[in-house]
């Protein structure tokens, strides 16, 4: 005798179904939408790779001697400034993160406090903070440091919270047991687990900084952005590939030495 | 009688560590060359902290008055977003494929590596300045960025992905006699997929942050507006545009934390 199997094996349930088909098909209309009304000269959209072609032109031979001229001291003062604002956010996130984890700061004014600052510095793009400094400070080195650290608080903050927040509490509770201070308990009890999370956190912080410091000199944050904007502003290609290539392997040796750092501490 | 021996661990937990002590002397040393070098100076913050005080003045209370420039930048924004992810989203679908060092033969996967590599280096801002520079002011020069900058993301991520799926379902798949397309998409794709969403929804964040900042260098979208709000010292219309941004980015975090709930 033979029977049949008259069941047909789906993946999803009808409503996950839906659910997914809603998405894509609200995906389309706003890309439809989207396509009518935004406004973009096509001309200018096919004539692309040919004005590429005549910008990477000028830009050769690159004019070598611009490097010790200026460009070098830039660069310097582009990794300070990515270094000073990564140390600076440490100051400010450290406190947040701690007033953000759930198993340390108990109240939920304290954590909607801390996640409203958060929130905030992760969501003001750090040439707006760029912006905003060199309105206060002046143009120079101060805005640049402050946006950079301001921006990174966002991050650091909430990835150090997690990491907080995924601590063991057992060790936390055998040194509350013995009567240690608050303090104690976060040097003895949260710090040594938090850690190997806290370096990894700052060395990639500190990576994607060496990147947005490059740029903060766009609007007068200093950095290697002045040199960049200032020769773009004269014209002068040869000089911007300089600049380019310069921030191109620094960026590239950043990234090499995080990547190797962190493997030697994981 | 048993005693407890109290004699013998009587080492103070809380000595002082060696290395530590360097490590703060590295970094006092440090902050000290780097704050000569940049001629950083004390008065000068402290004076500034005086301008801090009068701009928040003058940003608050904000000023919602020109609020149809604010929605035409905006929306200008969302457009610049939306084309840019989606864009970028479908080509990093192929980009990642063809970068994956275990279904593509090095000659594929190791140019498709350096292009992805590049793309990922330089920061969104340059690569708008080079495309104002080339396709000329305004949105398309945004779409084209962020374009860019999901594929550096994305791909590299996705190609990551597929290098850690098993191939024992590519192998089960290919052994009925499957087509390429078809062992993609029935033996690579259902593995990858869940991820693949993640990254597209966090680039969708990203690339909505990021196109409210690449007008600033004039490719459009409410950084141009917030540009000249800021060069024109309209700091009450500069809250309102940054209070604008903020709760948008949030509306999205939510709309993608619900994507993602949908699609794990």
């Amino acid at each position: 005798m033979q029977t049949t199997i008259n069941h047909h094996w789906q993946r999803f349930t009808l409503k996950q179904k839906l659910a997914r088909y809603s998405v894509y098909l609200v995906l389309v209309v706003a890309l439809v939408q989207s396509m009518q009304t935004v406004e973009v000269i096509p001309e200018f959209f096919f004539d692309a790779p040919e004005q590429m072609a005549d910008m990477f032109g000028r830009m050769w031979p690159m004019e070598w001697s611009y490097y010790p001229l200026s460009v070098h001291d830039a660069i310097v003062e582009t990794l300070n400034i990515a270094t000073i604002g990564t140390l600076l956010t440490l100051i400010i996130a450290i406190p947040l993160a701690l007033m953000n984890a759930s198993n340390i700061t108990h109240s939920a004014w304290g954590h909607w406090i801390a996640r409203f600052f958060l929130v905030s510095s992760r969501s003001v793009n750090s040439l707006v903070w760029a912006l905003l400094f060199v309105s206060i400070f002046g143009p120079g080195v101060i805005a640049g440091v402050l946006a950079i650290a301001f921006r990174s608080v966002g991050f650091v903050g909430k990835l150090l919270a997690e990491a907080l927040e995924e601590v063991d509490m057992g060790a936390v509770e055998a040194i509350r047991a013995t009567g240690a201070s608050p303090t104690s308990i976060l040097i003895k009890g949260y710090w040594p687990q938090v850690l190997p999370a806290f370096f990894s956190i700052i060395l990639f912080r500190w990576d994607i900084n060496v990147r947005e410091s490059a740029v903060l000199g766009l609007v007068g944050a200093g950095g290697i952005g002045v040199v960049l904007n200032d020769s773009m502003n004269l014209f002068q290609w040869q000089r911007v590939s300089v600049a380019l290539l310069a921030i191109f392997v620094v960026v590239i040796l950043a990234e090499i030495l995080v990547v190797n750092i962190r493997k030697k501490l994981i | 009688m048993a005693r407890i021996n109290s004699q013998g661990n009587h080492e103070n937990p809380f000595k002082g560590n060696n290395l530590v002590r360097l490590g703060w002397f590295l970094i006092a040393a440090y902050l000290v060359y780097s704050f000569n070098a940049m001629g950083l100076e004390w008065t000068r913050i402290v004076e500034g902290l005086g301008h801090a005080n009068a701009l928040l003045d003058r940003m608050f209370p904000p000023n919602f008055s020109r609020w149809e420039l604010l929605l035409s930048g905006l929306a200008e924004s969302l457009e610049i977003a939306i084309i840019a992810s989606i864009t970028g989203i479908i080509l990093s679908l192929f980009f990642g494929l063809f970068s994956a060092r275990n279904l593509m033969p090095n000659w594929i996967s190791i140019p498709m590596r350096g292009l992805i590599a590049l793309c990922r280096t330089f920061h969104p801002v340059i690569i708008a300045i080079l495309f104002v520079k080339s396709v000329g002011f305004g949105a398309l020069a945004g779409i084209l960025t962020l374009v860019v900058a999901s594929i550096g993301f994305i791909a590299k991520l996705f190609a990551e992905a597929i290098e850690e799926i098993s191939l024992k379902q590519v192998e089960a798949v290919r052994a009925t006699g499957a087509g390429f397309a078809s062992v993609i998409l029935f033996a690579v794709m259902p593995q990858v997929f869940a991820r693949f969403i993640g990254f597209a929804t966090y680039q969708l964040d990203s690339n909505l942050r990021n196109s409210t900042m690449v007008g600033i260098v004039g490719a459009g979208g409410l950084g141009g507006t917030l540009f000249s709000a800021f060069q024109r010292f309209d700091y009450d219309f500069v809250s309102a545009i940054l209070i604008t941004i903020i709760a948008i980015i949030m509306i999205g975090e939510f709309l993608s934390n619900i994507v993602r709930r949908i699609f794990s």
